[in-house]
Protein backbone atom coordinates (compact mmCIF):
# COMPACT_ATOMS: atom_id res chain seq x y z
CA UNK A 1 0.00 0.00 0.00
CA UNK A 2 1.37 2.96 -0.86
CA UNK A 3 1.76 5.72 1.43
CA UNK A 4 -0.69 8.99 1.13
CA UNK A 5 0.56 12.51 1.22
CA UNK A 6 -1.23 15.66 1.51
CA UNK A 7 0.43 19.01 0.01
CA UNK A 8 1.35 20.94 1.31
CA UNK A 9 4.38 18.52 1.45
CA UNK A 10 6.54 20.11 4.41
CA UNK A 11 10.04 19.42 4.96
CA UNK A 12 8.39 16.97 8.58
CA UNK A 13 6.35 15.15 5.81
CA UNK A 14 9.25 14.53 3.24
CA UNK A 15 11.94 13.47 6.07
CA UNK A 16 11.72 10.28 6.46
CA UNK A 17 10.68 9.31 3.10
CA UNK A 18 12.88 6.58 1.16
CA UNK A 19 14.23 6.33 -2.77
CA UNK A 20 12.19 3.33 -4.03
CA UNK A 21 9.22 4.24 -1.80
CA UNK A 22 5.59 4.23 -3.72
CA UNK A 23 3.58 7.24 -2.18
CA UNK A 24 0.34 9.14 -3.75
CA UNK A 25 0.17 12.71 -3.55
CA UNK A 26 -2.82 14.41 -3.00
CA UNK A 27 -4.06 18.20 -2.65
CA UNK A 28 -2.49 21.59 -4.91
CA UNK A 29 0.46 21.20 -6.97
CA UNK A 30 1.86 22.99 -9.98
CA UNK A 31 3.31 23.24 -13.17
CA UNK A 32 5.78 23.86 -15.03
CA UNK A 33 8.18 23.12 -17.14
CA UNK A 34 11.56 24.40 -19.28
CA UNK A 35 9.83 27.78 -20.29
CA UNK A 36 7.89 28.63 -17.00
CA UNK A 37 10.56 27.94 -14.84
CA UNK A 38 12.96 30.22 -16.94
CA UNK A 39 10.76 33.00 -16.28
CA UNK A 40 10.36 31.76 -12.52
CA UNK A 41 13.87 31.99 -11.94
CA UNK A 42 14.20 35.22 -13.60
CA UNK A 43 11.80 37.15 -11.33
CA UNK A 44 13.38 35.51 -8.53
CA UNK A 45 16.63 36.50 -9.53
CA UNK A 46 15.01 39.96 -9.86
CA UNK A 47 13.91 39.83 -6.57
CA UNK A 48 10.34 39.81 -7.62
CA UNK A 49 7.64 37.89 -5.88
CA UNK A 50 6.62 34.34 -7.99
CA UNK A 51 2.78 34.18 -9.30
CA UNK A 52 2.52 31.17 -6.47
CA UNK A 53 4.00 31.22 -3.65
CA UNK A 54 6.58 28.38 -3.93
CA UNK A 55 6.62 28.01 -0.10
CA UNK A 56 6.25 24.34 0.33
CA UNK A 57 5.18 23.91 -3.35
CA UNK A 58 5.58 20.62 -5.28
CA UNK A 59 6.16 21.29 -8.63
CA UNK A 60 4.71 19.11 -11.49
CA UNK A 61 6.86 19.32 -15.01
CA UNK A 62 4.27 18.41 -17.18
CA UNK A 63 2.64 20.21 -20.33
CA UNK A 64 -0.46 18.85 -20.42
CA UNK A 65 -2.32 17.90 -23.94
CA UNK A 66 -4.91 20.24 -24.38
CA UNK A 67 -8.81 19.29 -22.21
CA UNK A 68 -11.54 18.14 -24.41
CA UNK A 69 -14.38 20.15 -23.39
CA UNK A 70 -16.23 18.72 -19.85
CA UNK A 71 -12.85 17.15 -18.69
CA UNK A 72 -10.17 19.27 -16.27
CA UNK A 73 -6.94 17.78 -18.55
CA UNK A 74 -5.89 16.38 -21.23
CA UNK A 75 -2.97 13.48 -21.41
CA UNK A 76 -0.68 14.66 -18.68
CA UNK A 77 2.24 12.71 -17.86
CA UNK A 78 5.80 14.01 -16.54
CA UNK A 79 8.19 15.40 -18.88
CA UNK A 80 12.35 14.98 -18.75
CA UNK A 81 13.68 16.37 -15.53
CA UNK A 82 17.46 17.26 -16.35
CA UNK A 83 16.24 20.28 -18.74
CA UNK A 84 15.06 21.69 -15.10
CA UNK A 85 18.17 21.11 -13.72
CA UNK A 86 19.49 24.75 -14.63
CA UNK A 87 16.63 26.27 -12.74
CA UNK A 88 15.77 24.03 -9.73
CA UNK A 89 18.39 25.12 -7.08
CA UNK A 90 16.86 28.47 -7.18
CA UNK A 91 13.66 27.45 -6.72
CA UNK A 92 14.57 25.18 -3.40
CA UNK A 93 16.23 27.91 -2.11
CA UNK A 94 13.24 29.65 -2.24
CA UNK A 95 10.86 27.06 -0.72
CA UNK A 96 10.12 24.35 -3.44
CA UNK A 97 10.05 21.29 -1.79
CA UNK A 98 8.77 18.52 -3.82
CA UNK A 99 9.38 17.65 -7.69
CA UNK A 100 7.48 15.37 -9.87
CA UNK A 101 9.03 14.61 -13.50
CA UNK A 102 11.10 11.39 -14.49
CA UNK A 103 14.97 11.01 -15.50
CA UNK A 104 18.55 11.57 -13.93
CA UNK A 105 19.23 15.25 -11.72
CA UNK A 106 22.27 17.03 -11.56
CA UNK A 107 24.85 17.04 -8.54
CA UNK A 108 23.46 20.70 -8.15
CA UNK A 109 20.22 19.91 -8.08
CA UNK A 110 20.25 16.46 -5.51
CA UNK A 111 22.83 19.57 -2.74
CA UNK A 112 20.25 21.59 -2.93
CA UNK A 113 17.51 19.33 -1.97
CA UNK A 114 20.01 18.22 0.80
CA UNK A 115 20.31 21.16 2.38
CA UNK A 116 16.43 22.25 1.90
CA UNK A 117 15.18 18.75 2.68
CA UNK A 118 13.24 18.54 -0.86
CA UNK A 119 12.35 15.58 -2.45
CA UNK A 120 12.19 14.20 -6.36
CA UNK A 121 9.71 12.05 -6.71
CA UNK A 122 8.82 10.12 -9.97
CA UNK A 123 6.24 9.47 -12.24
CA UNK A 124 5.73 6.87 -14.60
CA UNK A 125 6.89 8.12 -18.49
CA UNK A 126 4.45 7.70 -21.02
CA UNK A 127 1.55 7.41 -18.87
CA UNK A 128 0.08 10.31 -19.38
CA UNK A 129 -3.79 9.24 -19.91
CA UNK A 130 -3.53 7.25 -16.43
CA UNK A 131 -1.71 10.35 -14.44
CA UNK A 132 -4.79 12.21 -16.20
CA UNK A 133 -7.26 10.37 -14.31
CA UNK A 134 -5.78 11.80 -10.56
CA UNK A 135 -6.15 15.34 -11.81
CA UNK A 136 -9.40 17.08 -10.62
CA UNK A 137 -9.57 20.24 -11.33
CA UNK A 138 -6.78 22.58 -13.78
CA UNK A 139 -6.62 26.39 -14.25
CA UNK A 140 -4.01 28.51 -15.70
CA UNK A 141 -2.15 30.68 -13.23
CA UNK A 142 0.31 32.41 -15.06
CA UNK A 143 2.09 32.67 -18.56
CA UNK A 144 -0.80 31.91 -20.56
CA UNK A 145 0.77 32.41 -23.89
CA UNK A 146 3.19 29.56 -23.41
CA UNK A 147 -0.08 27.16 -24.37
CA UNK A 148 1.20 24.12 -23.10
CA UNK A 149 3.68 25.54 -21.02
CA UNK A 150 1.70 27.89 -18.75
CA UNK A 151 2.14 27.62 -15.04
CA UNK A 152 -1.09 25.69 -14.20
CA UNK A 153 -2.76 25.07 -10.92
CA UNK A 154 -3.69 21.57 -10.51
CA UNK A 155 -6.08 19.29 -7.83
CA UNK A 156 -4.52 16.26 -7.68
CA UNK A 157 -6.20 12.83 -5.79
CA UNK A 158 -3.46 10.33 -4.94
CA UNK A 159 -1.38 11.04 -8.11
CA UNK A 160 0.64 7.78 -7.72
CA UNK A 161 4.20 8.06 -7.33
CA UNK A 162 7.85 6.88 -6.50
CA UNK A 163 9.92 8.46 -4.42
CA UNK A 164 13.68 8.67 -6.53
CA UNK A 165 15.50 11.02 -5.25
CA UNK A 166 15.43 10.92 -1.65
CA UNK A 167 15.95 14.33 0.94
CA UNK A 168 19.48 12.74 1.67
CA UNK A 169 20.23 12.37 -1.48
CA UNK A 170 19.38 8.86 -1.90
CA UNK A 171 18.94 8.15 -5.83
CA UNK A 172 16.40 5.09 -7.01
CA UNK A 173 18.51 4.98 -10.37
CA UNK A 174 21.34 3.95 -8.47
CA UNK A 175 19.94 1.73 -5.88
CA UNK A 176 17.10 -0.07 -8.17
CA UNK A 177 19.59 -1.58 -10.30
CA UNK A 178 21.75 -2.46 -8.10
CA UNK A 179 19.43 -4.49 -6.37
CA UNK A 180 18.34 -6.42 -9.29
CA UNK A 181 21.53 -6.74 -10.45
CA UNK A 182 22.36 -8.34 -7.20
CA UNK A 183 18.98 -10.87 -7.38
CA UNK A 184 20.12 -11.94 -10.74
CA UNK A 185 23.51 -12.69 -10.05
CA UNK A 186 21.83 -14.75 -7.21
CA UNK A 187 19.33 -16.69 -9.72
CA UNK A 188 21.21 -18.84 -11.97
CA UNK B 1 -0.95 9.09 -64.95
CA UNK B 2 -3.21 8.91 -61.84
CA UNK B 3 -4.87 12.12 -60.45
CA UNK B 4 -4.99 12.40 -56.85
CA UNK B 5 -6.13 15.67 -55.03
CA UNK B 6 -3.59 16.75 -52.60
CA UNK B 7 -6.93 17.50 -49.96
CA UNK B 8 -7.05 13.91 -49.98
CA UNK B 9 -3.62 13.91 -48.65
CA UNK B 10 -4.41 16.50 -45.94
CA UNK B 11 -7.62 14.36 -44.47
CA UNK B 12 -5.60 11.36 -44.44
CA UNK B 13 -2.79 12.87 -42.55
CA UNK B 14 -5.01 14.53 -39.84
CA UNK B 15 -6.60 11.05 -39.28
CA UNK B 16 -3.07 9.83 -38.63
CA UNK B 17 -1.91 12.00 -36.63
CA UNK B 18 -4.97 11.28 -34.41
CA UNK B 19 -4.91 7.53 -34.59
CA UNK B 20 -1.58 7.30 -34.31
CA UNK B 21 -1.35 9.36 -30.66
CA UNK B 22 -3.95 7.31 -28.97
CA UNK B 23 -3.67 3.97 -30.59
CA UNK B 24 -0.55 2.11 -30.39
CA UNK B 25 0.49 -0.57 -32.70
CA UNK B 26 -0.44 -4.37 -32.31
CA UNK B 27 3.39 -5.05 -32.23
CA UNK B 28 4.34 -2.79 -30.08
CA UNK B 29 1.37 -3.76 -27.29
CA UNK B 30 1.96 -7.54 -27.60
CA UNK B 31 5.82 -7.05 -26.92
CA UNK B 32 5.11 -5.12 -23.84
CA UNK B 33 2.69 -7.47 -23.01
CA UNK B 34 5.31 -10.40 -23.42
CA UNK B 35 8.00 -8.76 -21.94
CA UNK B 36 5.78 -8.13 -18.61
CA UNK B 37 5.32 -12.06 -18.75
CA UNK B 38 9.16 -12.21 -19.03
CA UNK B 39 9.90 -9.77 -16.22
CA UNK B 40 11.54 -11.26 -13.01
CA UNK B 41 11.92 -8.08 -10.67
CA UNK B 42 8.21 -6.73 -8.82
CA UNK B 43 9.39 -3.12 -9.06
CA UNK B 44 9.43 -3.30 -12.97
CA UNK B 45 6.29 -5.69 -13.47
CA UNK B 46 4.12 -2.77 -11.40
CA UNK B 47 5.48 -0.36 -13.82
CA UNK B 48 4.80 -2.60 -17.34
CA UNK B 49 1.19 -2.85 -15.63
CA UNK B 50 0.82 0.55 -15.45
CA UNK B 51 2.26 0.99 -18.93
CA UNK B 52 -0.21 -1.10 -20.24
CA UNK B 53 -3.33 0.28 -18.24
CA UNK B 54 -2.47 3.68 -19.78
CA UNK B 55 -2.49 2.52 -23.36
CA UNK B 56 -5.41 0.81 -22.53
CA UNK B 57 -7.27 4.19 -21.20
CA UNK B 58 -6.13 6.10 -24.26
CA UNK B 59 -6.86 3.38 -26.61
CA UNK B 60 -11.33 3.72 -24.82
CA UNK B 61 -11.29 7.32 -24.05
CA UNK B 62 -9.59 8.44 -27.63
CA UNK B 63 -7.01 10.37 -24.94
CA UNK B 64 -3.26 10.54 -26.30
CA UNK B 65 -1.39 8.09 -24.91
CA UNK B 66 2.15 10.37 -23.81
CA UNK B 67 1.41 14.08 -23.25
CA UNK B 68 4.41 14.42 -25.64
CA UNK B 69 2.50 14.48 -29.00
CA UNK B 70 5.42 14.66 -30.78
CA UNK B 71 6.79 16.08 -33.92
CA UNK B 72 4.68 15.07 -36.86
CA UNK B 73 7.04 12.91 -39.14
CA UNK B 74 5.85 12.30 -42.05
CA UNK B 75 6.98 9.44 -44.99
CA UNK B 76 5.47 9.94 -48.13
CA UNK B 77 5.89 6.95 -50.52
CA UNK B 78 4.84 8.25 -53.82
CA UNK B 79 4.20 6.33 -56.69
CA UNK B 80 5.66 7.71 -60.00
CA UNK B 81 2.54 7.62 -61.97
CA UNK B 82 0.42 9.70 -59.13
CA UNK B 83 0.18 13.86 -60.79
CA UNK B 84 -0.99 15.95 -57.44
CA UNK B 85 -3.36 18.33 -58.26
CA UNK B 86 -5.30 21.21 -56.00
CA UNK B 87 -2.09 22.19 -54.43
CA UNK B 88 1.26 21.65 -52.78
CA UNK B 89 1.74 18.22 -51.86
CA UNK B 90 3.77 19.31 -48.71
CA UNK B 91 1.78 22.07 -48.42
CA UNK B 92 -1.04 19.58 -47.75
CA UNK B 93 0.50 17.61 -45.32
CA UNK B 94 1.64 20.78 -43.24
CA UNK B 95 -2.17 21.71 -42.99
CA UNK B 96 -3.22 17.72 -41.92
CA UNK B 97 -0.94 18.02 -39.27
CA UNK B 98 -2.56 21.66 -38.19
CA UNK B 99 -6.05 19.81 -38.66
CA UNK B 100 -5.30 16.51 -37.05
CA UNK B 101 -3.04 18.32 -33.66
CA UNK B 102 -6.08 21.04 -33.18
CA UNK B 103 -9.32 18.24 -33.44
CA UNK B 104 -7.78 15.66 -31.50
CA UNK B 105 -6.73 18.05 -28.99
CA UNK B 106 -2.85 17.32 -29.53
CA UNK B 107 -0.75 19.24 -27.70
CA UNK B 108 1.28 21.95 -30.15
CA UNK B 109 5.24 21.04 -29.24
CA UNK B 110 7.09 22.79 -31.99
CA UNK B 111 8.98 26.01 -31.47
CA UNK B 112 9.37 28.33 -35.12
CA UNK B 113 13.55 29.01 -34.32
CA UNK B 114 15.38 27.22 -32.15
CA UNK B 115 16.97 29.65 -30.17
CA UNK B 116 14.22 32.36 -30.19
CA UNK B 117 11.88 29.38 -28.97
CA UNK B 118 8.43 30.93 -30.06
CA UNK B 119 5.33 28.02 -30.72
CA UNK B 120 4.33 27.83 -34.06
CA UNK B 121 0.76 27.60 -32.31
CA UNK B 122 -0.14 24.26 -34.99
CA UNK B 123 2.51 21.48 -34.33
CA UNK B 124 3.79 22.17 -37.78
CA UNK B 125 6.19 21.98 -39.72
CA UNK B 126 5.87 18.41 -40.23
CA UNK B 127 8.84 16.53 -40.87
CA UNK B 128 8.36 15.32 -44.40
CA UNK B 129 10.58 12.56 -45.97
CA UNK B 130 9.25 11.69 -49.55
CA UNK B 131 10.23 8.66 -51.15
CA UNK B 132 9.21 8.11 -55.83
CA UNK B 133 8.52 4.41 -55.91
CA UNK B 134 6.92 2.47 -58.75
CA UNK B 135 2.98 2.42 -59.35
CA UNK B 136 0.19 5.12 -58.84
CA UNK B 137 -0.42 4.63 -54.94
CA UNK B 138 0.96 7.36 -52.53
CA UNK B 139 1.68 5.94 -49.34
CA UNK B 140 1.19 8.08 -45.96
CA UNK B 141 2.55 6.92 -42.63
CA UNK B 142 2.94 9.56 -39.87
CA UNK B 143 5.10 8.81 -36.94
CA UNK B 144 4.82 11.67 -33.65
CA UNK B 145 8.34 11.49 -32.71
CA UNK B 146 8.54 12.55 -28.48
CA UNK B 147 11.60 14.33 -27.83
CA UNK B 148 12.53 12.66 -24.48
CA UNK B 149 13.92 9.73 -26.17
CA UNK B 150 14.69 11.88 -28.93
CA UNK B 151 17.18 13.57 -26.83
CA UNK B 152 18.56 10.28 -25.68
CA UNK B 153 19.58 9.85 -29.51
CA UNK B 154 23.24 10.04 -31.06
CA UNK B 155 25.59 9.44 -34.19
CA UNK B 156 29.34 8.65 -34.54
CA UNK B 157 30.90 8.55 -37.78
CA UNK B 158 33.36 5.50 -37.05
CA UNK B 159 36.02 4.19 -38.47
CA UNK B 160 36.02 1.05 -40.62
CA UNK B 161 38.52 -0.58 -38.17
CA UNK B 162 36.13 -0.13 -35.11
CA UNK B 163 34.03 -2.45 -37.06
CA UNK B 164 31.31 -5.30 -35.54
CA UNK B 165 32.84 -4.46 -31.83
CA UNK B 166 32.60 -0.52 -32.44
CA UNK B 167 29.35 -0.56 -33.28
CA UNK B 168 28.46 -2.73 -30.58
CA UNK B 169 29.92 -0.45 -28.13
CA UNK B 170 28.45 2.94 -29.38
CA UNK B 171 25.00 1.28 -29.55
CA UNK B 172 25.31 0.07 -25.69
CA UNK B 173 26.99 3.13 -24.64
CA UNK B 174 23.94 5.42 -25.72
CA UNK B 175 21.75 3.33 -24.11
CA UNK B 176 23.88 3.44 -20.77
CA UNK B 177 24.16 7.47 -21.50
CA UNK B 178 20.03 7.48 -22.09
CA UNK B 179 19.45 5.34 -18.75
CA UNK B 180 15.91 6.29 -17.06
CA UNK B 181 15.54 9.46 -19.28
CA UNK B 182 14.06 8.20 -22.72
CA UNK B 183 11.09 6.50 -20.48
CA UNK B 184 12.34 3.14 -20.72
CA UNK B 185 11.57 0.35 -22.10
CA UNK B 186 12.78 1.84 -25.30
CA UNK B 187 12.82 0.81 -28.46
CA UNK B 188 16.74 1.43 -30.35
CA UNK B 189 16.55 2.26 -34.02
CA UNK B 190 20.14 1.69 -35.46
CA UNK B 191 21.14 3.21 -39.05
CA UNK B 192 24.28 1.24 -39.93
CA UNK B 193 25.86 3.01 -43.43
CA UNK B 194 25.25 5.87 -46.05
CA UNK B 195 26.33 8.89 -44.99
CA UNK B 196 26.09 10.80 -42.26
CA UNK B 197 22.10 12.50 -42.63
CA UNK B 198 21.69 9.05 -44.11
CA UNK B 199 22.61 7.14 -40.94
CA UNK B 200 20.13 8.77 -39.03
CA UNK B 201 17.45 8.68 -41.28
CA UNK B 202 17.92 4.88 -41.68
CA UNK B 203 17.77 4.99 -37.34
CA UNK B 204 14.61 6.38 -37.61
CA UNK B 205 13.21 4.34 -40.33
CA UNK B 206 14.56 1.81 -38.13
CA UNK B 207 11.72 2.40 -35.49
CA UNK B 208 9.19 2.12 -37.91
CA UNK B 209 9.60 -1.22 -38.63
CA UNK B 210 6.85 -3.68 -36.75
CA UNK B 211 8.81 -5.75 -33.68
CA UNK B 212 7.68 -8.69 -34.69
CA UNK B 213 10.01 -8.98 -37.81
CA UNK B 214 13.42 -9.18 -37.52
CA UNK B 215 15.85 -7.85 -40.21
CA UNK B 216 15.53 -10.46 -43.00
CA UNK B 217 19.79 -10.83 -42.79
CA UNK B 218 20.21 -13.66 -40.50
CA UNK B 219 23.58 -11.78 -39.24
CA UNK B 220 21.85 -8.53 -38.38
CA UNK B 221 18.95 -10.29 -37.29
CA UNK B 222 21.34 -12.03 -34.84
CA UNK B 223 23.36 -8.57 -34.09
CA UNK B 224 19.49 -7.24 -33.05
CA UNK B 225 18.95 -10.04 -31.02
CA UNK B 226 22.64 -10.27 -29.38
CA UNK B 227 22.27 -5.99 -28.47
CA UNK B 228 18.78 -6.86 -27.22
CA UNK B 229 19.60 -9.89 -24.35
CA UNK B 230 23.18 -7.34 -23.81
CA UNK B 231 21.06 -3.92 -23.07
CA UNK B 232 18.45 -6.23 -21.18
CA UNK B 233 21.37 -7.37 -19.24
CA UNK B 234 21.99 -3.76 -18.03
CA UNK B 235 19.90 -3.55 -15.23
CA UNK B 236 18.59 -0.39 -15.82
CA UNK B 237 14.66 -1.51 -16.18
CA UNK B 238 11.23 0.17 -16.83
CA UNK B 239 11.18 3.88 -15.54
CA UNK B 240 15.24 3.21 -14.87
CA UNK B 241 13.92 1.48 -11.84
CA UNK B 242 15.52 -1.37 -12.10
CA UNK B 243 14.83 -4.51 -13.59
CA UNK B 244 14.91 -7.20 -16.56
CA UNK B 245 13.31 -4.65 -19.66
CA UNK B 246 15.23 -1.80 -20.69
CA UNK B 247 14.54 -2.09 -24.65
CA UNK B 248 11.70 -4.17 -26.15
CA UNK B 249 13.58 -4.50 -29.45
CA UNK B 250 16.73 -3.34 -31.18
CA UNK B 251 15.77 -2.67 -35.13
CA UNK B 252 18.99 -2.27 -37.09
CA UNK B 253 18.88 -0.64 -40.88
CA UNK B 254 21.82 -1.09 -43.16
CA UNK B 255 23.23 0.81 -46.64
CA UNK B 256 26.15 0.95 -48.41
CA UNK B 257 28.44 3.60 -47.30
CA UNK B 258 31.92 4.94 -48.30
CA UNK B 259 35.16 3.05 -48.33
CA UNK B 260 36.60 5.95 -45.35
CA UNK B 261 33.27 5.32 -43.39
CA UNK B 262 31.05 3.30 -40.77
CA UNK B 263 28.60 5.96 -39.80
CA UNK B 264 26.36 4.71 -36.92
CA UNK B 265 23.25 6.59 -35.80
CA UNK B 266 21.11 5.48 -32.68
CA UNK B 267 18.08 6.73 -32.68
CA UNK B 268 15.95 5.88 -29.44
CA UNK B 269 12.10 5.35 -28.70
CA UNK B 270 10.16 5.31 -25.89
CA UNK B 271 7.77 2.36 -25.35
CA UNK B 272 5.44 4.87 -27.02
CA UNK B 273 6.40 4.19 -29.57
CA UNK B 274 3.94 5.19 -32.65
CA UNK B 275 3.29 5.39 -36.44
CA UNK B 276 0.25 4.65 -38.46
CA UNK B 277 -0.16 4.08 -42.12
CA UNK B 278 -2.47 4.79 -45.44
CA UNK B 279 -2.87 4.21 -48.74
CA UNK B 280 -4.61 6.38 -51.06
Amino acid sequence: MARRLTTPLTREKLRDLRCGESVTITGTIYTARDAAHKRLVELARAGKPLPFDIRDATIYYVGPTPARPGTSIGSAGPTTSYRMDAYSPTLIALGETGMIGKGKRGPEVVEAMKQHGAVYFGAIGGAGALLARCVKKAEIVAYEDLGAEAVRRLEVEELPVVVVIDSQGRSLYETGRRDYLEHRREEP
Amino acid sequence: MREVDVSAVTGAVRELCILANCTLPEDVRRRIQDCRAAEDWPVARDVLDQIVENYEIAGAEGVPICQDTGMACVFLEVGQEVHFTGGGLYEAVHEGVRRGYRDGYLRKSVVGDPLERKNTGDNTPAMIYCDLVPGDRVKITVAPKGFGSENMSQIKMLKPSDGLEGVKRFVLQVVEDAGPNPCPPIVVGVGLGGTFDKAALLAKKALMRPLDEPHPNPFYRELEEELLEEINRKGIGPQGFGGRTTALSVNIEVMPTHIAGLPCAVNINCHVTRHQTAEL
